[in-house]
C-alpha cells in the first residue's frame, strides 16, 4: 500500500523529515512521554515530536548519565549533545519516571533548545484534587507556549487540535481493530512504522493518510494463517525488527499495552467540553503506565482485559533494561495472566542493541509452547 | 568504629539510642496485641500526623538499612529476583519484598518525595498485604515551588487525614497534632544542630555515626523521645568539642559523602578513610531530615509541611542540589568530595555527574566517585574501590602539602 510506504520512508531518515516539516515554518518541540501534551503544543502552532534514540554510541551522554541508565535517556540525550536533535526548537518533559525526571534537568541545564518546559503532571490519577491539579499543570503550560509565541491559544485553537488528534487516534485504534479481528491483515514492522509515524510526521499529513489505509484494510479480506495471536506489553518498542521475528516464529501481533502503541492513542478527549479539562480527563482515563498510579491492581486488569478481547494466545513482555516502573509491575502482571491460562514470555531488551538470533529462538519456542 | 588502641573516644549516646529503637521496636511488633494500628511509611513521608493519631510507623527503608549493615542483602535480593523482581531495582525494596518480617501494616503511607520507586514498592505491599495505600503526590520541583503545586498538595494533607479518621475510625486531634508538629520542629532543629556541630576542627564525630544517628529523627521525629535523645546528643558533642575529642584522631583532610552510605562496608571505609587522616564529615543524605526545615512553621504546622515535603533534596533539580553541596563544602570547610554513585538509587544518582562538574568548576576540591549499591555486595568491587580511594587520598594529600 502506498500510503504504508510514505511511513516507512518518513522513518528513514528523521533529520530530513524534520528540514521538510520546517520548510512550512513550524518549529519543532521533541517530547519523550505519552502523557506529553500534544493537542496544546500544536495548538500553539508547533510541530510535537516524539523523540526515539538513534541508537548511536554513547559517548558524551557518558558524561551526564551512569551505565545503569536506560538506553532510551542515554540515546536521546546522546543524540541531543552529539547535534543529531538541532532540528529542535523545544523539548517538553512531563513528568515521568526517575531516570526522565533527572534527564529534564540535565536537559535543561544544557540549555541548547529555545523552549524548555517541565510539565510535572500528577503521579497518582485516581482523585479529584490530582485532577484539579491536572488541569493547573495544563493551564500553566499553555501560559508558557503563549509566552513562547506571543499569541492568546484560544479554545476554538484547541478545540481544533483536539479534533485533529482525535482522528489519528481512532483511526490508529480501527487500524489495531482490523488487524485484531482479521489477524495478519497488516504486517507488523508495518504496524510499527504506522504508529512510529504518527508520533514524528506531520500531523495533517497523517491525519489524511490514515484514514486511507483503514478504508484500504476494511475492504481486504483477512489472510489464511494459523499464526498464534500475542499482546505485546511494556515500556516502548522502536524496533521493527521485533515485529518481524515474531511473525517469522508464528505468532501475529493483535494488540498492545505499549507506549509506542495501543497506551499512546487509545481514547479520545472530548470535543464539547473545556478542552484543558477534556485533556486531562483524557489522561486521568486513559490506559495507564506504570509510572503513575490509579490502584494497585488497575494495569494487572487491564492486560488481562485486553488479552482477553484480543483473544491472546500469549503475552510478550518487551521491557527496557533499567525501566524500574515496569521491571516492579512484571511479577504481579505475570501472574495475573497465568491466573487466566495466558502464557507469558520475558523479554529484555536494550534499545541500543538487539540480538535478533537469540530473539528468534526465544519466540520459536515460545510460539511453539502456547 | 574500629578495634584499634589509638581508636577514638566512643560515643556515649550510641547505647543510648539502641535502647530506644529496641524499644520502639519491640512497641511494634507487639502493636497489635495493644489494640494498636501499625502503618508503614516511606522515609521521606509525613510522618507526623501518625504519631498524633497514636499510629505506630514502621519504615521499610529503615529495615533494609539494617539488612544492609547486617550483611543480609545479597540473599534476600536473590530470593526477589527469584520471584522474578529485577536485579536492577533498588535492593531496600528487593529485600523488603522478599523478606517480610516487619509487623503487618493496617495501612501504607508513600510519599513520593524521594522517587518513583516507592510508588511502585508500595503497590507491591498494597496487594500483598491488601490494606489501604494512601499516596501523597509530592511534584518535583525541578525550578520552583508552584502555586500549583502548594494547591496540591496542601490538599493532599487534608485527604491524609481523612484516610487516618476513616481507618482508625476516630476523629483527628488537631491539638495533638500542633504538639507533635512542636516536636517534630523541634528534633529537626536539633538535629541540624547535631550534624553542624562537625564543621568544628577536628571533627567530633562523622558521617559514618550520622548514619547511624539518623535512625531516630526518621522513626521518632514527632516524639518527645527524640527532642531528649538529641539534645543528649548535642550535649555529648559540644562536650568532645570543649575536650578536644575527635572522632578521628589525628584529621587531616576533611571530606563531603554523597547518596546513601554502603551499608555493608560502613565499617571497612570508615577505617579506610581514618586510615588516611581523613574524616567523612558531613554528607547530603542525613540533612535530608532537617534540610526543608526553612519551610516549616512550627505554629502553622498542618499548612507549612506541605512545602517542607515536597521540597526536600532529592525532589529538586540537579542545580538546586549542586547548589546545596557547594554550601556544604563551605559550611564543613572540606577538602574533597565523595560520591556513592548507588545503582539502587536513580534519582540520587542521576544527576550526579553534573554535580561533580559543577563543583570541580566552583571549587579546587578533588571529587572522586565510587560506584556501588547501598545494600545488595555483588555491585561492590572492594580491590577497585580501595585503589580508587588510596589514589584520591594521595591527590588530596599533595594538595594539602
Amino acid at each position: 500500500m502506498k500510503e504504508i510506504k510514505i511511513f516507512h520512508n518518513a522513518l528513514k531518515d528523521v533529520s530530513a523529515l524534520a528540514s521538510k516539516i520546517k520548510e512550512n515554518q513550524k518549529k519543532i518541540i521533541g517530547y519523550l512521554c505519552s502523557y506529553a501534551p500534544e493537542e496544546l503544543i500544536y495548538a500553539a502552532g508547533f510541530h510535537p515530536m516524539r523523540l526515539f534514540s538513534s541508537k548511536s554510541d554513547i559517548i558524551l551522554a557518558e558524561n551526564h548519565l551512569q551505565t545503569y541508565c536506560c538506553s532510551l535517556v542515554r540515546g536521546i540525550l546522546e543524540d541531543s549533545l552529539s547535534g543529531r536533535l538541532d532540528f529542535l526548537d523545544g523539548t517538553v518533559f512531563p513528568h515521568t519516571c526517575d531516570s526522565i525526571q533527572r534527564l529534564s534537568d540535565i536537559w535543561r541545564m544544557q540549555g541548547r533548545y529555545e523552549f524548555f518546559a517541565d510539565v510535572i503532571l500528577p503521579a497518582k490519577l485516581n482523585t479529584q484534587s490530582a485532577r484539579t491539579y491536572m488541569v493547573d499543570v495544563l493551564t500553566r503550560f499553555k501560559k508558557d507556549l503563549e509566552a513562547a509565541i506571543n499569541r492568546e491559544i484560544t479554545d476554538a485553537d484547541l478545540q481544533k487540535s483536539i479534533k485533529k488528534f482525535n482522528l489519528i487516534r481512532s483511526n490508529l485504534s480501527k487500524i489495531y481493530a482490523l488487524q485484531s479481528k482479521k489477524p495478519g491483515i497488516i504486517k507488523g514492522a508495518d504496524l510499527y512504522a504506522i504508529v512510529k509515524g504518527s508520533m514524528i510526521m506531520d500531523k495533517d499529513e497523517v491525519a489524511n493518510l490514515l484514514p486511507v489505509i483503514v478504508n484500504n484494510l476494511e475492504k481486504t479480506d483477512a489472510p489464511e494463517t494459523k499464526g498464534k495471536r500475542i499482546v505485546l506489553t511494556g515500556s516502548i518498542c522502536d524496533s521493527p525488527d521485533i515485529y518481524s521475528v515474531i511473525e517469522t516464529a508464528g505468532g501475529i501481533i493483535v494488540g498492545d499495552d505499549l507506549c509506542t502503541g495501543q497506551r499512546w492513542f487509545e481514547g479520545l478527549t472530548l470535543e464539547d467540553d473545556a478542552p484543558l479539562v477534556a485533556i486531562a480527563e483524557r489522561y486521568m482515563g486513559r490506559m495507564i503506565c506504570p509510572a503513575k498510579h490509579s490502584s494497585p491492581t488497575a494495569r494487572g486488569e487491564n492486560i488481562v482485559s485486553l488479552a482477553r478481547k484480543n483473544k491472546a494466545a500469549g503475552v510478550v513482555f518487551l521491557l527496557l533494561k533499567f525501566c524500574d516502573p515496569h521491571a516492579f509491575d512484571y511479577p504481579y502482571l505475570k501472574e495475573f495472566l497465568e491466573k487466566e491460562g495466558i502464557k507469558t514470555l520475558l523479554i529484555e531488551i536494550d534499545d541500543q542493541q538487539q540480538n535478533l538470533g537469540q530473539l528468534s529462538t526465544r519466540f520459536e519456542t515460545f510460539i511453539h509452547y502456547i | 568504629m574500629s578495634d584499634k588502641s589509638s581508636d577514638p573516644k566512643k560515643i556515649n549516646c550510641a547505647k543510648k539510642m539502641r535502647d530506644i529503637m529496641t524499644t520502639y521496636y519491640l512497641d511494634a511488633m507487639t502493636a497489635e496485641q495493644n489494640n494498636k494500628q501499625v502503618a508503614w511509611i516511606t522515609s521521606g513521608g509525613p510522618v507526623e500526623p501518625l504519631v498524633a493519631m497514636d499510629i505506630i510507623p514502621i519504615y521499610p527503608e529503615n529495615h533494609g538499612a539494617m539488612i544492609g549493615a547486617s550483611k543480609m542483602g545479597e540473599d534476600l535480593c536473590i530470593k526477589a529476583e527469584n520471584m522474578g523482581y529485577s536485579s536492577d531495582l533498588c535492593s531496600y525494596a528487593r529485600t523488603d519484598i522478599s523478606i517480610g518480617g516487619l509487623p503487618k501494616p493496617d495501612m501504607l503511607i508513600c510519599c513520593n518525595n524521594i522517587c518513583g520507586t516507592v510508588l511502585k514498592w508500595y503497590e507491591v505491599q498494597a496487594r500483598y498485604y491488601n490494606v489501604p495505600l494512601f499516596i501523597l503526590d509530592t511534584p518535583i520541583c525541578h525550578t520552583r515551588y508552584s502555586p500549583e503545586v502548594a494547591k496540591y498538595v496542601r490538599a493532599q494533607i487534608d485527604e491524609y487525614i481523612i484516610f487516618l479518621e476513616k481507618i482508625t475510625k476516630r476523629k483527628f486531634d488537631y491539638d495533638k497534632m500542633a504538639q507533635v508538629g512542636k516536636l517534630a520542629y523541634e528534633s529537626q532543629v536539633l538535629w541540624q544542630k547535631v550534624l553542624n556541630t562537625t564543621a568544628h576542627k577536628p571533627s567530633p564525630m562523622s558521617a559514618f555515626d550520622a548514619f547511624f544517628f539518623l535512625a531516630l529523627i526518621v522513626t521518632l521525629r514527632g516524639t518527645q523521645i527524640a527532642v531528649g535523645f538529641y539534645k543528649d546528643l548535642l550535649a555529648e558533642m559540644r562536650q568532645r568539642i570543649k575536650d578536644g575529642i575527635s572522632m578521628v584522631p589525628n584529621e587531616k583532610h576533611r571530606l563531603l559523602w554523597d547518596n546513601l552510605p554502603i551499608w555493608y562496608r560502613l565499617k571497612w571505609l570508615s577505617n579506610k578513610f581514618s586510615d588516611h587522616n581523613a574524616c567523612l564529615v558531613a554528607d547530603t543524605y542525613t540533612s535530608a531530615w532537617c534540610g526543608a526545615i526553612k519551610y516549616t512553621d512550627k505554629n502553622n504546622f498542618l499548612d507549612s509541611i506541605a512545602e517542607a515535603y515536597t521540597r526536600i533534596y532529592l525532589n529538586i533539580g540537579v542545580d538546586q542540589m549542586a547548589n546545596q553541596v557547594l554550601d556544604m563544602i563551605k559550611f564543613y570547610d572540606v577538602n574533597g568530595f565523595v560520591m556513592h554513585s548507588n545503582r539502587s538509587c536513580k534519582p540520587y544518582s542521576f544527576g550526579q555527574m553534573d554535580i561533580m562538574r559543577i563543583v570541580r568548576e566552583k571549587t579546587d576540591i578533588p571529587v572522586l566517585m565510587i560506584e556501588a549499591d547501598m545494600v545488595d555486595p555483588r555491585n561492590f568491587s572492594h580491590s577497585q574501590v580501595e585503589t580508587r580511594i588510596d589514589a584520591f587520598m594521595e591527590i588530596i594529600k599533595q594538595r594539602s602539602r
